[in-house]
C-alpha cells in the first residue's frame, strides 16, 4: 500500500501514453485538441451506455445476484458496441472537419493528416477509459489497507495497472485501424476491430484468473500493435533502418549525420 | 465585495488578433493599392499579377486556423493549472469543504427537514446573489461609461489588496495546519507582504508576463476556493445554471451591460482593466516590463495610451538631424526619394506577402477572470461533493475544455465577444449530474469485479 503502490501503479498504468503525449502530442496544438475532443467522445459513450445500465437495474430485481452480475455484463458488451460506435462517429466528424478546413485552403494541404487524428483520437480514447478505470483505484492505494483481506485477490493494484496500460495501448493501434479500414472501406477490419475489442472484455470476465485476461489481452494487444504499424506504413526494413540509425530520410529530416 | 468585483466584468472572450487581423488585412490591401497607384502615376502599368493578392489572403486564412488552435491551447493551459490547484487544495486541505456559516449574500440555510424547503431555499440564495452580481454589473458599467475612473481603480485595488493579503494569509495557514508545518508570525508576515505587494504591481502596474498569469491563476483559484466553502451545495449549483444564462444575456443582448463595456472600451480604444481580464499575450503599454520594448513600439498604432504616444512621436529612433546631415556629407544623398522607390518596386520581389512578423505571436486571446473562477467553482464543487470520486472531477474537467474549445470556434468563426461560461458550464452540469448519479455505480460495479470495458 502506500505511496510506492500508488507510484508504481501510477507509472505502469500510464506510463506509455503520458510519454507518447509528451512526445508526439503536446507539441502540436491541433493534436492536443483533437486528443481531448476523443475523450469527450468517449467519455459520451461511456455516459449513454451507464445510463442504459442504471435503467436496467433500477427495473429488475435488486436482491437477485446472479441477475445483477448478468445485467453487468451486458453493460459491458453494449459499452464496447458504442464506444466502437462513436468511434465511427467522430470519424465521420474529423471527416467532415478536414474537408471543410481543404475547402478553406485552396492547396489541398490539410494541416492535420487523417492518420496523425486517427492516432490521436486512439489515445484520447486510451486516456479516457484507462484513466476512469483506474484513478479511483490508484486514490485507494494511498491510504492505508490491506489488499485481500477478505481472500481476495493481492495482486489487485499491480493487475489493475497492467490491463489499464494494456487496454491505453489496444485502444491507440484500435483507432489506426478502425480509421484505415473506414478509409478504405474495408469493413471486415472493422469487424476484427469490434471483435478483438469485445474479445479483450469479456476476457477480464475471468478475472482475477488473471492468466486468462491479461496474458491474452497482451498478445492482442502485440498484434494489433504489428497491425497498426504495417498499415501506417511501417515495415520490417523500416524498422530495422531506424534501430540502427542508418534511416536517410530521418537522419536527414532531423539534420543528423549518419 | 470582493467577490461581486470579480463576478462583474468575466463573462467575456474576445480576441486581439481579428481586429488586428482586419487592419492588418485592410493595411496590406491599401498598400498594394498605394504602390498600384504610384506605378501607373509614374507612367508603367502595373504588371503585378493577381496570384499573390489570394495567396496572402488564403496564407492569413491558414494562419488564422494554426494560430486559432494556437490559442485555444494558450487558454487550456491557464484554465487547466486554476482547475488543478483548487482540486489539489479541495482533497488535501479540509478546511475548504468543512461547513462554516454561509455569506451574506445567501442567508438561508439548507440543512433544513424536507427537500422543498431546501429547493425553496436554494432558489432564493441563488435569486439574491445573482441579484448583487447584476447590480454591481450596472454600476460598474454606468461608473465606466461616465468616466469615474478613479472609483474603478480604487474598488479594484481594495478587492485585489483584499485577495492577495488576506485571503492568501488565510490559505497559507490553512495549508501550514494540514500539514503540520511550524511556522512564527515574523516569517509569515515576510512572505504574505512580499507575496501582495509583488502581486499588486504585477497586477495594476509593470511586470513579467509570466508573473502576471500566475498571480491572475492565484486570485481566482483563491476566490474560487472561497465560492466552493461559503457556498452550500443546492445554492451553488443554482448559482452556476443561473450565472450561465446571465452571461449570455449580458453580453449578446444589445443592450446587456457587458456587451456595453466592451464596445466602449472598444470605442474609446482603452484596454479593459488588467485586474479583471487574464490574457495570453501583453496588451496594454501600462502594463509591459521594458524588457519588451519592441514590441512596445509595434503595440503603438493599435492600442496606445495618450501618453505614450506622444513620447513615441518624439523617439525617431537615434536618427536625429545631425547624424542625418553627417551622413548626408559623408555618402551623399542617400534618403529614398520618388525615383528609388520607383526602381525598388519594378524589382521582383521574392519576399514572402508582407505578414507582419510580430502579429502570430502577438495576437492574443483574453478571457475574464470570472470564467476562470466559475469554472474552478463547477470542478472544485464537482471533486468536494461528489462523495470521493475522481471520476466525477474528470468527466467535469473535460466537459469545461470541450466547451471552451467550442466557444473558441465560435469566436474565431463570429470574431466579437462572446460568453465564455454558457458552453461550458452547461456540458460541466450535464456531465456532473449524469457521472455522478450514472457513470459512478456503473464504474464502481465494474472496478468490484474487475471487468474492463
Amino acid at each position: 500500500m502506500t505511496v510506492c503502490v500508488f507510484f508504481g501503479c501510477t507509472f505502469i498504468a500510464f506510463g506509455p501514453a503520458i510519454s507518447l503525449f509528451i512526445f508526439t502530442v503536446a507539441r502540436d496544438p491541433l493534436r492536443v485538441i483533437f486528443l481531448i475532443a476523443g475523450a469527450f467522445f468517449w467519455l459520451v459513450s461511456l455516459l449513454l451506455s451507464s445510463l442504459v445500465w442504471f435503467i436496467a437495474v433500477q427495473i429488475s430485481n435488486k436482491e437477485n445476484a446472479s441477475l445483477q452480475k448478468g445485467l453487468l455484463i451486458f453493460g459491458v458488451v453494449l459499452s464496447v458496441f458504442l464506444q466502437e460506435a462513436f468511434r465511427f462517429g467522430y470519424y465521420k466528424l474529423l471527416k467532415k472537419a478536414n474537408e471543410g478546413l481543404m475547402a478553406l485552403n485552396q492547396d489541398d494541404t490539410m494541416p492535420i493528416s487523417i492518420r496523425q487524428l486517427a492516432y490521436v483520437s486512439g489515445l484520447g480514447f486510451g486516456f479516457m477509459s484507462g484513466a476512469f478505470s483506474v484513478v479511483n483505484i490508484l486514490a485507494d492505494s494511498l491510504g492505508p489497507g490491506t489488499v485481500g483481506i477478505y481472500g481476495d485477490p493481492p495482486h489487485y493494484f499491480v493487475s489493475s495497472a497492467f490491463m489499464t496500460m494494456a487496454i491505453i495501448l489496444l485502444h491507440m493501434f484500435w483507432g489506426v485501424v478502425f480509421f484505415d479500414a473506414c478509409e478504405k472501406k474495408q469493413w471486415l477490419s472493422l469487424a476484427v476491430v469490434v471483435c478483438t475489442h469485445l474479445l479483450v472484455s469479456c476476457l477480464t470476465f475471468l478475472n482475477p484468473q488473471y492468466e486468462g485476461s491479461l496474458i491474452p489481452a497482451y498478445v492482442i494487444a502485440f498484434v494489433m500493435g504489428a497491425w497498426a504499424f504495417f498499415i501506417s506504413g511501417g515495415s520490417l526494413r523500416n524498422l530495422r533502418l531506424c534501430l540502427t540509425c542508418k534511416d536517410k530520410d530521418f537522419l536527414l529530416a532531423n539534420h543528423r549525420p549518419r | 465585495m470582493a467577490e461581486n468585483l470579480a463576478n462583474v466584468v468575466h463573462e467575456q472572450i474576445s480576441e486581439d488578433f481579428p481586429d488586428v487581423h482586419r487592419s492588418n488585412g485592410n493595411d496590406g490591401t491599401e498598400r498594394r493599392r498605394t504602390e498600384v497607384r504610384e506605378a501607373e502615376s509614374n507612367g508603367q502599368p502595373a504588371s503585378r499579377p493577381s496570384r499573390p493578392v489570394e495567396s496572402e489572403e488564403d496564407e492569413d486564412e491558414e494562419l488564422t486556423l494554426k494560430y486559432g488552435a494556437k490559442h485555444v491551447i494558450m487558454l487550456f493551459v491557464p484554465v487547466t493549472l486554476c482547475m488543478v490547484v483548487v482540486v489539489a487544495t479541495i482533497k488535501s486541505v479540509s478546511f475548504y469543504t468543512k461547513k462554516d456559516g454561509q455569506l451574506i449574500y445567501t442567508p438561508f440555510p439548507e440543512e433544513t427537514d424536507t427537500v422543498g424547503q431546501r429547493a425553496l431555499n436554494s432558489i432564493l440564495n441563488a435569486t439574491i446573489m445573482i441579484s448583487v452580481i447584476i447590480v454591481m454589473t450596472l454600476l460598474l458599467v454606468a461608473l465606466y461609461k461616465y468616466r469615474c475612473y478613479k472609483v474603478i481603480h480604487g474598488w479594484l485595488i481594495i478587492s485585489s489588496l483584499l485577495l492577495l493579503f488576506f485571503f492568501s494569509y488565510i490559505y497559507l495557514g490553512e495549508v501550514f495546519k494540514t500539514y503540520n508545518v511550524g511556522m512564527d508570525y515574523i516569517t509569515l508576515t515576510l512572505i504574505i507582504w512580499n507575496f501582495g505587494v509583488v502581486g499588486m504591481i504585477c497586477i495594476h502596474w509593470k511586470g513579467p508576463l509570466r508573473l502576471q498569469q500566475a498571480y491572475l491563476i492565484m486570485i481566482s483559484a483563491l476566490m474560487a476556493l472561497v465560492f466552493i466553502k461559503y457556498l452550500p451545495e443546492w445554492t451553488a449549483w443554482l448559482i452556476l445554471a443561473v450565472i450561465s444564462v446571465y452571461d449570455l444575456v449580458a453580453v449578446l443582448c444589445p443592450k446587456g451591460p457587458l456587451r456595453m463595456l466592451v464596445e466602449t472600451a472598444q470605442e474609446r480604444n482603452e484596454p479593459i482593466f488588467p485586474a479583471l481580464i487574464y490574457s495570453s499575450t501583453m496588451v496594454w503599454l501600462v502594463g509591459m516590463a521594458d524588457g519588451d520594448a519592441e514590441s512596445q513600439k509595434k503595440q503603438t498604432p493599435r492600442l496606445a495610451a495618450p501618453d505614450s504616444q506622444a513620447t513615441d512621436q518624439m523617439d525617431d529612433g537615434g536618427f536625429t538631424p545631425e547624424w542625418v546631415d553627417e551622413q548626408l556629407n559623408d555618402l551623399g544623398p542617400i534618403e529614398s526619394t520618388e525615383e528609388t522607390r520607383r526602381e525598388i518596386q519594378q524589382m521582383p520581389s521574392d519576399r514572402a506577402p508582407a505578414v507582419p512578423t510580430d502579429d502570430p505571436e502577438e495576437r492574443g486571446v483574453k478571457l475574464g477572470l470570472g470564467d476562470f473562477i466559475f469554472y474552478s467553482v463547477l470542478v472544485g464543487k464537482a471533486s468536494a461533493t461528489a462523495s470521493g470520486d475522481w471520476n466525477t472531477t474528470l468527466a467535469c474537467f473535460v466537459a469545461i475544455l470541450i466547451g471552451l474549445c467550442l466557444t473558441l470556434l465560435l469566436l474565431a468563426i463570429f470574431k466579437k465577444a462572446l460568453p465564455a461560461l454558457p458552453i461550458s458550464i452547461t456540458f460541466g452540469l450535464v456531465f456532473y449530474f449524469a457521472t455522478d448519479n450514472l457513470v459512478r455505480p456503473f464504474m464502481d460495479q465494474l472496478a468490484l469485479h474487475q471487468f474492463y470495458i
